[in-house]
């Protein structure tokens, strides 16, 4: 009877094959995460359409299906592969083939491809970053859209600490604890920099991540009285969040532009997303991610209203 | 540079080694995250088993219910819990605790549950109250049982405290977080490293507790003459693969 | 709880739910060959038994995030191929399954050994007839084990852009929005039970005697 046993094994142990043999397939193309300093080069995926990635926060999600329904419009083939992860996943995947569009923003994608650059302006940046990219990627035109660094803090304790500007920090910031990523603490567009051009040191500094979730928990939470967040979260407008000044411009620019393997660079594709990037400004971006993050609704709905609405479908 | 001698190069430099955010004091948070959440899973999922085992009443629910937690996905439980109360230890203990109970509520009723029926009856008959018989005859002999639990969830929860350093905390998680993010990997293998040779310490303290607790007579260490007299006591339970269905161990580590 | 976006949403969900079940199932399947593998030489090879058993806890201990994300440097394969967590949770399969493997291959009495001996059998033969239908009950036990850690697994590779039902949680918790993460959760828990129960069933298929001997 339990002779039953071995043949019943046998036929599972071929169904497994057959599935794995179905299932399998496509390899790899030799992207290497842990040697991504710059040396390596942009390559385009081998499909005819263009891959367009995202990072794994909403502001970018909705980029990228605005990128998507404008090529998308113009006629172009594109398969999206949206929240990916960070841009530490994101420019290997660039590199390695995997994606070939990504929606970028230009001063925190030129301190990670350069970091030592220090134009502040936006222009600079933009120039900046042009010699910065890898080769065999390119920046197309930037947006006047912006979505930039700043220090946020809740409007009790701006008023009881009548904060205003970054400045006001400086008195008191020995009692505060700052929120950050880990980044934040180390680059000069962070802790280095508010010491360097404000003199300001805070009593302590929490890690956090760029701009996230965890960042608005620990500020609305109390878990830190003042934290680096991107200017344009709704969360700022629906809990009445105050952004400090910047009076020294210690934040660079940080227009919306589209990363690109040049290869799918082609003048069709050039001229829909140069199309979005003039269309676009940063009160419509707030209003847009208001509709996503607080209105729930999805951002592919959302991308596709506002192409209709801009005339650019 | 190789990964490889990246993560030597992090290992060697010695200021990694001091501050507030160096390697000592990283292994500290992450022995503390783990010991706390190892006691709160304990002190859930212990008397439990030793209730369900010695009566076996609500046995088949509290297993169920044990073993659907093995199902919770850990890094769902500690997103949602840091958005209802915030950043801080609360999230990660009870995404860790989730983790540890299963193991130890199975092993410790399957140790229970497999006391021979003749042992409970000699104990009955020699007027042992309930409570003495769960506690000086049961206890000791499901003792390797119950501490292959304690040893399969401790491993789950050390490698898994990892993530507290995902919601900002400390712990050798922040060298994995961090290293990811700052491009470091040699910081980040290290982070990984670190919780291994931690997570097997913590395995070679229990292979130690389990050899001054257990008592002689039931993990088979008795001199051999005595052993052969005491021929009708229950077969030597060994403590690391209990066979019983119920306590599939090493039980999974869901992160 | 948002119904809406659940209803609007039901597509990409299942496609979410689609990924899960692959990148959780190749693992357990992979992982049950390699461990089936390994664990017959270290039934037959005694001396190859405590390495076996040493390495396979080390491999266990690795954290699953540190794993995913060096992947795809150890083996070189592009960084959001879902191979790489492939690969990572088929290793933490293959580690947990091997002990079971090798400890249900040696629970064949000798006795039995000496029947099969003396009817002639193979090695070979008697690896498949005889010690692996013994060996079930304890393959099954860490089959269940490996594959519901595997769907709770999964979910960690959001964090490197392949995660199933995880991306659910991220997006969630990106945009404070419970409905995802709640749906995840949900979903990922009646996964791992779902796969549970066919394990079972399948236990059951496989070993017809167990119900006869009781």
């Amino acid at each position: 009877m339990s002779y039953r046993t071995p043949a019943r094994l046998a036929g599972l142990a071929l169904a497994a094959g057959l599935l794995a043999a179905c299932g399998g397939g496509d390899g790899g193309g030799g992207g290497d995460p842990l040697s991504d300093g710059g040396g390596e080069t942009c390559q385009a995926s081998s499909g005819d359409g263009v891959v367009i990635g995202s990072a794994n926060f909403s502001e970018n999600v909705l980029l990228a299906e605005i990128y998507a329904g404008a090529l998308e419009a113009a006629g172009v083939t594109v398969e999206k592969k949206l929240n990916i992860g960070s841009r530490e996943t994101l420019i290997p995947a660039l590199k390695d083939g995997s994606i070939d569009l990504v929606p970028e923003y230009t001063g925190n994608l030129l301190t990670y491809l350069d970091e030592e650059a220090d134009e502040a302006e936006s222009d600079a940046v933009y120039e900046a970053l042009g010699d910065a990219v890898p080769d065999g990627c390119q920046v197309l035109e930037q947006s006047p859209a912006e979505d930039k660094d700043a220090l946020v803090v809740t409007k009790e304790s701006a008023d009881s600490q009548s904060l205003a500007t970054i400045p006001d920090l400086q008195p008191v910031a020995g009692d505060l604890i700052a929120g950050g990523s880990s980044e934040f603490e180390t680059r000069r567009a962070g802790l280095v920099g508010l010491k360097e051009v404000y003199d300001i040191e805070f009593g302590e500094f929490k890690t956090l991540d760029p701009g996230g979730p965890l960042s608005v928990e620990g500020l609305l939470k109390g878990d830190v009285d003042v934290v680096n967040l991107f200017t344009t979260n709704p969360v700022i407008e629906t809990e009445g969040l105050v952004v400090l000044e910047d009076p020294e411009s210690l934040f660079s620019a940080q227009n919306v532009v589209p990363l690109i393997t040049e290869e799918k660079a082609t003048d069709e594709v050039t001229e829909a997303l140069n199309g979005v990037s003039a269309a676009l400004d940063t009160e419509q971006l707030i209003a847009l991610m208001k509709r996503v993050d607080v209105d729930k609704e999805n951002p592919a709905d959302v991308a596709a209203a506002w192409l209709t609405e801009a005339g650019l479908v | 540079m190789t990964l490889f001698n990246e993560l030597v190069a992090f290992l060697s430099e010695s200021a990694n080694w001091s501050g507030s955010r160096g390697i000592p004091v990283r292994i500290g948070e992450h022995v503390l995250y783990t010991v706390v959440a190892l006691a709160a899973a304990f002190a859930v999922a212990f008397p439990i088993g030793l209730l369900i085992g010695h009566t076996g009443r609500g046995a088949f629910l509290a297993i169920n219910i044990g073993n659907a937690a093995r199902a919770v996905p850990t890094f769902g439980v500690l997103i949602l819990v840091v958005l209802l109360a915030g950043l801080g230890f609360l999230p990660v203990l009870v995404a860790l605790v989730i983790l540890g109970i299963p193991p130890i509520l199975t092993s410790t009723y399957a140790g229970i549950r497999g006391v021979e029926g003749s042992t409970v009856i000699a104990a009955r008959s020699m007027g042992m109250t309930e409570r003495n018989m769960l506690l000086k005859v049961e206890l000791p002999i499901a003792l390797p049982t119950v501490i292959a639990g304690l040893r399969s969830a401790t491993l789950q929860i050390v490698s898994t405290a990892t993530i507290a350093a995902y919601v900002a905390l400390g712990g050798l998680g922040r060298f994995v977080i961090d290293g990811q993010q700052q491009r470091d990997y040699g910081k980040m293998a290290a982070g990984a490293v670190l919780v291994a040779a931690l997570a097997i310490a913590f395995d070679l303290l229990w292979g130690l507790v389990d050899r001054v607790v257990v008592s002689p007579g039931v993990s088979g260490r008795l001199p051999r003459t005595r052993r052969a007299r005491d021929a009708d006591s229950p077969p030597p339970t060994t403590g690391t693969t209990p066979t019983d269905p119920l306590t599939p161990e090493p039980a999974g580590r869901p992160t | 709880m948002d119904w809406e976006w659940i209803s609007s949403n039901t597509g990409e969900i299942g496609g979410l739910l689609g990924d899960h079940i692959y990148l959780a199932i190749v693992p357990i399947v992979a992982g049950l060959v390699v461990a089936l593998v390994v664990g017959a030489l270290g039934v037959r090879f005694p001396r190859l038994y405590p390495p076996i058993v040493a390495l396979s806890s080390t491999f266990y201990t690795i954290p699953s995030l540190a794993l995913f994300v060096i992947m795809p440097g150890l083996i070189s394969t592009q960084i959001l191929d879902p191979i790489n967590v492939i690969i990572a949770l088929t290793i933490y399969s293959a580690s947990l399954l091997v002990r079971n493997v090798m400890d249900g291959l040696r629970a064949t009495s000798p006795e039995v050994r000496q029947s099969a001996l003396s009817m002639g059998y193979t090695p070979i033969r008697q690896l498949w007839e005889i010690d692996l239908p013994i060996a079930m009950p304890l393959v099954f036990a860490g089959l269940r084990v490996a594959t519901v850690a595997n769907i709770s697994m999964v979910s960690v590779g959001a964090l490197i852009g392949v995660g199933g039902l995880g991306e659910l949680f991220t997006q969630g918790f990106q945009r404070r929005f419970y409905t995802p993460l709640l749906v995840g959760l949900v979903l990922s828990v009646l996964l791992a039970l779902l796969a549970d129960a066919l394990l079972v069933l399948l236990q059951r298929w496989l070993t017809p005697w167990a119900r006869l001997v009781r």
